[in-house]
């Protein structure tokens, strides 16, 4: 295949692994060739920061946004941990989700630059036009909202992203979610929520007015093209579809699969490790479909939490409440729910409380698809039943079964943005009479992979749903675990807390309710 | 800007005076921040040919160094040089109190895991990073002792001497008390988490000079260590800082390692060299607030009368002194809180611990003090049955009586019942206790608790000479002001009052006093940023500065003008000069033609204070700072998760110069309080490896977690007794001590168990884990058995 570079673009030797400069040419221009698929295939990745277009080509896959941005002169953005945990680079990234413009806030510290293609980037420097400050500027200037105003940018664009979300509320609940993924160590937050409050009373200013209009420059650069480069720091593949994306990886099964970056990221910025080739699979179209069906609700690989939200809230409400303490706002405007599964992580979220509904993995390599149970999936830490060339297509959460009592319970040290120290989410079916149909224990952060609760489970099956057989799930919890010890909790607790979750499951089955919720319903933001 | 000057006023100066109107002033920087244009040390414009450091560190927390083979760093391209001890023309040395005992890169042996060995220069940041894991370090470990138990089962080395305050024979006091209690406490420690992490940028100049911009509370020191580092006279090395992006005393000596580094590497390349830590790095290099265990024995009376107080506060101070003897000895300074006793005994230990070299953080040991004063408080209130809140009334300090501190220093102005009644009026405090424990007695998973705790925190460096500041004001020919001072700003509205001072003074509007970046070219020796002394000692040498260039301007204006110089007033019209009104950068003008000068040089000293610590006597404080807050919460007995609901906070600012300012450090105190006695956990594996070395592991508290309902109040009318400026009141540390009320409210709630006859003992942090064991421990002992 021959590969060429754009002949516009400007070499420099920079040091942030990117060249290329502004293309303010019609995007139109762009060179295309014939890619392995069949259809175009561009050479380079395209968006919007702020009112230029950027046409970049040689972008090694480990290059982060914000470094990018810094480098750019955009030093507004700042560093405060490089890991997507504190808010201070968080920037507003602009997509057309079912033909409308998203405005969602995102930590640029771990967004790799590839991932942006065909979005809109806006930074604290477009937020006020000209002289005119943003109402959320004005008032966290006239509420005291910043101290030592490191975060504040960050909190300023998460903000922002917030005024412009589907529905936003001044309740205080819905703020914090909103806030969720920005740290403040001097203000103790309270003159930011006034600040929010009082910013979402404001008429529009020109950075609302102007969003319409940025709906047709994103559709001039959704142009179906598989994109696909190598630089000298990496290989960077965007695939049109699953088709080209499940032929890219037989070519190259050592390829590593990027949707959200939310853990990828991490990679780069902490263990400095290489990304040689990277398929980054968070834009392709055929993974973003979400699904009802009778067989169940089925989400795409490239379906974020955030997009998840609500269709997940509908289709199964307390995993919908769930959601909203997986990471941060950012996080979930960027993570996916299949990430969240494919990765194998120990300590996700998302799997217990899939697992605990009966969900379905969806797997595909070359065109052989597969479906499995999605705790065969886990095969052991760091080790999952993923093979060579294969990816996860989707998930599917089949319909409770009738009768069926369905609850998820996250604990951590902190209410937001914190990893869990146990993850449980139950179901139990029962009969008529009180019995015990179906079990299905799953616990996060109790053993080397997100896994069921057998011997608990077995000692409720067959049994009455009552207090003596709460006991003995209890006892046989012992036996299912022997949990770590870690920074995030200690053996005893986990152990102690996730025979406390069951004791809480029993009784919320009985309709009492005594969960201290610090955020009640999720916020689309 | 248009409020007339009434001509009744004209006569008296002092009444004359325009209306203050600078005290509503907004962060001298605020449209900056929220604009993204506030610059910090890693935005400035970067030199041309600017290299980047990384250090490379100990990954064992006691060896000796066998060897360091950095050949395969040296070989990657971009690496400019791989710079270690012997490459130091200076002293290798940076113990901020002349210890002799903090190696600015390791030699030999390595003493925590995190200590710096080598520092990588290369031509990209990320080059240097990948570098670093190439050294091949071979150690030869030795026995760590890694925390406070170990320290002091080993007879481990203190990094201080022990301070003992002693008043009063306390042990006939303890044995002929009709009540006693022994127990000890657990208080973690706290990372600063400052958001900015630490930075400097260093660049050489001509003759051997070097300019270092650094992110640090303390340029004098950065600049004397630099200097050191590179066996150069201070007078070849300028320190710069416009602001930091946060500090909490976590950047009072800590910034000093990356400014000397950068600074070494720009001395030995000759090109501009920039620090900057990794978040991870920075917290397993740095300092943190020190974790204590305090022993204590109490004596009292039925009546909750406190007769004795013993006490023993040990420290984990890590590997070398740096602040840790002024830490532990202002531990002891607060560990009465605002009681009195009557016959008592303070010990520290200062234990050396191969782990960081814990440092400042926003109370420098008096929180810890306090802790350990609240839980005696408790354990009375437990034994007897009392109200916590009679027992801390019964045993306030009096005035003219009962007045007496430990370290015999007279407290003359206790206000501390005054507080905690009106507080308690206001929020209702025990109507609501009341209604908590309606609430208790048939909940049986979620507890609910109150608490209302004071505060007394004593003003001033206990050590003596830092209590002075120097400012440096001028005043140009159009009229504009320019104003300099030795303190540095993190956020805490220091820059804002300092120019508020410049306004009020001259009453100039805010757009022609201008604040520049703290520098040790124009205001030099200068004190650390730190004890909350920044607005008392550089407000005091701003308003010497201006007041000698005024005085200069009013003797110009009397003698041309033929006025009494009491008739010359400062209004925002002008200066009025007898009837004449003339306009400010008019008189400038003229006072500038008569070849008058319009630039001085203030200074402070704090009057009154010394302190002798070999016979723990003295008036080591200028004046206290009060407070009290009360805390409700609700906790969850079956995981040990918890809310703050409601927090009430009535603040003791003196006249305050900014309210909205000492507002906001109110409310963010509280929180950072709150986080440190909650989410805040510092776990050190069996290898003295930190493991909670990022925001992902470590939890500081987030938007949801701030109190539901949170009602902030200054306490009005309280000028400060003593002449400070414009007799306001210290307020940097003092509120982060209301975070306390929430470690009181959540033990609350867990007595309820054992229907409030027992002490729960709860330990700090109150993690949702020791919450849990807390509670179990109590349904065992109260024979209420297990999990509901």
């Amino acid at each position: 295949m021959q590969y060429s570079r754009l002949s516009s673009a400007v070499e420099s030797p920079n040091h942030t692994g990117v060249s290329g400069k502004d293309e303010r040419a019609d995007p139109a221009h762009s060179i295309s060739f014939w890619g392995s698929t069949g259809v175009f295939m561009r050479e380079s990745i395209r968006f919007y920061l702020g009112e230029r277009l950027v046409t970049l080509t040689e972008v090694a896959p480990d290059q982060t946004l914000l470094d990018w941005l810094r480098h750019e002169g955009r030093t507004g953005t700042k560093e405060g941990c490089n890991e997507g945990d504190c808010g201070a680079c968080t920037v507003i990234v602009v997509r057309l989700r079912h033909g409308k413009p998203m405005v969602k806030a995102v930590n640029a510290c771990i967004q790799l630059l590839p991932m942006l293609d065909g979005a809109a980037v806006f930074t604290i420097e477009d937020i006020a036009v000209g002289n005119a400050l943003h109402p959320v500027q004005e008032a966290m200037i006239g509420l005291n909202g910043a101290q030592c105003g490191f975060c504040t940018p960050g909190f300023v664009m998460s903000m922002v992203a917030y005024r412009n979300a589907e529905q936003p509320s001044d309740d205080d609940t819905a703020i914090n979610t909103a806030l969720s993924g920005n740290l403040c160590r001097c203000t103790g937050y309270a003159p930011i929520v006034r600040a929010m409050k009082q910013a979402l009373a404001a008429p529009d200013s020109a950075f609302e007015t102007a969003l319409p209009a940025l709906k047709a420059k994103l559709l001039t650069l959704q142009d179906g093209q598989d994109v696909q480069f190598e630089t000298t720091r990496g290989a960077v593949f965007l695939p049109s579809s699953t088709e080209a994306l499940a032929q890219y990886l037989q070519a190259h099964p050592e390829t590593l699969i990027v949707a959200g970056a939310t853990d990828v990221g991490l990679w780069v910025t902490k263990a400095m490790r290489p990304l040689p080739r990277v398929a980054f699979i968070g834009q392709c179209p055929d993974l973003m479909l979400i699904e009802r069906s009778a067989d169940g609700l089925s989400i795409g690989a490239g379906v974020t939490y955030d997009a998840a939200s609500e269709a997940l809230s509908g289709w199964l409400p307390d995993f919908g409440r769930l959601i909203g303490r997986i990471g941060s706002t950012p996080i979930r405007n960027s993570a996916t729910l299949c990430g969240n599964i494919a990765n194998g992580s120990p300590i996700g979220d998302g799997p217990p409380a899939l697992i605990a509904a009966g969900a379905l993995l969806h797997l595909r390599s070359g065109d052989q698809k597969r479906t499995l149970p999605l705790e065969a999936y886990f095969l052991a830490y760091g080790e999952q039943d993923r093979r060579d060339g294969e990816f996860v297509e989707g998930v599917t959460i089949p319909p409770l079964a009738e009768g069926t009592f369905y609850r998820s319970y996250k604990i951590s040290k902190r209410f937001d943005q914190d990893i869990s120290a146990v993850l449980g989410a139950f179901a139990v079916r029962l009969d008529e009479t009180g019995s015990v149909l179906e079990a299905r224990l799953a616990f996060g952060g109790m053993a080397a992979t997100p896994c069921r609760a057998s011997r608990a489970e077995a000692a409720l099956v067959g049994s009455r749903w009552d207090a003596a057989s709460l006991d003995r799930a209890r006892l046989a919890l012992a036996d299912d675990f022997s949990p770590l010890s870690d920074m995030r909790a200690s053996a005893w607790y986990r152990q102690t807390v996730a025979a406390n979750l069951l004791t809480r499951f029993f009784e919320e089955s009985r309709g009492e309710t005594s969960r201290l919720e610090k955020a009640g319903g999720l916020v689309h933001v | 800007m248009s409020e007339p000057v009434k001509p009744v006023q004209v006569c008296d100066r002092d009444a004359a005076a325009a209306p203050d109107r600078s005290r509503d002033m907004k962060h001298e920087s605020a449209l900056l921040h929220v604009t993204g244009r506030a610059l910090y040390i890693d935005d400035l414009p970067e030199p041309k040919g600017l290299l980047h450091v990384v250090p490379g560190l100990s990954e064992k927390a006691h060896a000796r160094l066998v060897s360091v083979d950095l050949s395969a760093i040296r070989a990657v391209p971009g690496v400019v040089r791989v710079l270690t001890a012997t490459d130091i023309p200076g002293e290798n040395q940076t113990s901020p109190v002349h210890a002799n005992d903090e190696p600015l890169l390791a030699v030999d042996l390595v003493q925590h895991v995190g200590q710096p060995i080598f520092a990588i220069v290369a031509t990209e940041r990320a080059i240097a990073r990948r570098a670093v894991k190439l050294a091949r370090i071979v150690y030869e470990e030795r026995p760590a002792i890694l925390d406070i138990q170990s320290a002091k089962a080993n007879g481990s080395a203190v990094v201080w001497r022990p301070l003992i305050m002693e008043r009063g024979a306390v042990e006939p006091a303890l044995r002929e008390a009709p009540r006693t209690i022994r127990g000890s406490l657990t208080i973690g420690g706290q990372e600063h988490f400052y958001l900015e992490g630490q930075v400097a940028l260093a660049q050489p100049g001509e003759a051997g000079e070097m300019r270092v911009w650094s992110s640090t509370q303390h340029p004098s020191e950065t600049q004397h260590l630099v200097a050191s580092v590179l066996g150069r006279p201070h007078h070849l090395v300028t320190t710069e800082i416009r602001r930091m992006g946060g500090g909490f005393g976590g950047k009072e000596s800590q910034a000093n390692g990356c400014a000397c580094l950068a600074a070494l590497a720009a001395d030995i390349t000759g090109q501009a060299a920039k620090m900057r830590l990794d978040r991870d790095d920075d917290m397993v290099i740095t300092g943190k607030r020190h974790d204590f265990k305090v022993e204590y024995e109490v004596g009292f009376t039925d009546q909750g009368d406190i007769l004795a107080v013993d006490m023993e506060l040990a420290a984990r101070c890590g590997w070398s002194a740096d602040l840790s003897g002024p830490v532990t000895d202002r531990a002891l300074f607060h560990a009465d809180n605002a009681y009195f006793y009557p016959d008592v005994r303070f010990r520290s230990l200062a234990l050396k611990t191969n782990t960081q070299s814990n440092t400042a953080f926003r109370g420098f040991g008096g929180p810890q003090g306090i802790v350990a004063a609240e839980r005696v408080i408790e354990e009375i209130a437990f034994a007897t049955g009392l109200d916590p809140l009679d027992v801390r009334l019964r045993n306030v300090y009096g005035t003219g009586e009962r007045d007496v501190t430990p370290y015999h220093m007279v407290v003359e102005d206790s206000i501390s019942e005054l507080i905690m009644t009106q507080l308690a009026d206001q929020c209702a405090y025990r109507e609501r206790r009341e209604t908590l424990r309606a609430f208790n007695a048939t909940s049986r998973t979620l507890r609910k608790g109150i608490a209302l705790v004071p505060v007394k925190f004593g003003i001033s460096f206990t050590a003596t000479h830092y209590n002075q500041a120097g400012a440096l004001v001028h005043v140009y020919t159009d009229g504009s002001v320019q104003v300099n001072h030795g303190g540095t700003e993190m956020g805490q509205g220091l820059h804002t009052k300092m120019v508020q001072i410049v306004m009020r003074e001259f009453a100039l509007p805010a757009d022609k006093v201008r604040i520049t970046a703290t520098t040790t070219g124009k205001v030099p020796n200068t004190s650390a940023t730190a004890a909350s002394s920044g607005a008392d000692l550089n407000g005091m040498a701003v308003l010497d500065a201006v007041t000698q260039i005024k005085n200069r301007m009013i003797a110009f204006a009397s003698e041309k003008w033929q006025v009494p110089e009491d008739q010359i007033v400062f209004g925002p019209q002008g200066v009025l000069i007898g009837e004449e009104r003339v306009a400010f950068r008019d008189l400038v003008w003229q006072v500038y033609f008569a070849r008058i000068s319009l630039s001085a040089s203030g200074f402070y000293k704090t009057p009154k204070i010394s302190w002798d610590a070999t016979t723990g006597r003295g008036r080591p404080f200028y004046y206290f700072a009060y407070g009290a807050a009360c805390a409700e919460i609700t906790l969850d007995l079956l995981t040990g998760e918890n809310t703050i609901d409601r927090v009430d906070i009535l603040h003791d600012a003196g006249e305050s110069l900014n309210p909205e300012i000492d507002i906001g450090q109110i409310e963010g105190a509280f929180v950072q309080g709150a986080g440190w006695l909650t989410t805040e956990e510092l776990v050190w594996d069996g290898q003295g490896r930190l493991r909670t070395h990022a925001p992902s592991t470590y939890k500081i508290p987030a938007c949801s977690d701030r109190p539901r309902i949170f009602n902030v109040e200054l306490l009005k009318n309280a000028p400060n007794r003593e002449a400070t400026i414009y007799r306001s009141k210290a307020v940097g540390e003092p509120p982060l001590v209301h975070g306390v009320a929430v470690l009181h409210a959540l033990s609350d709630a867990i007595a309820s168990l054992d229907d409030y006859r027992s002490c729960p003992r709860l330990d700090a942090p109150a993690t949702p884990e020791t919450l849990l064991r807390t509670i179990m421990a109590l349904q065992a002992k109260s024979g209420h058995g297990g999990p509901i």
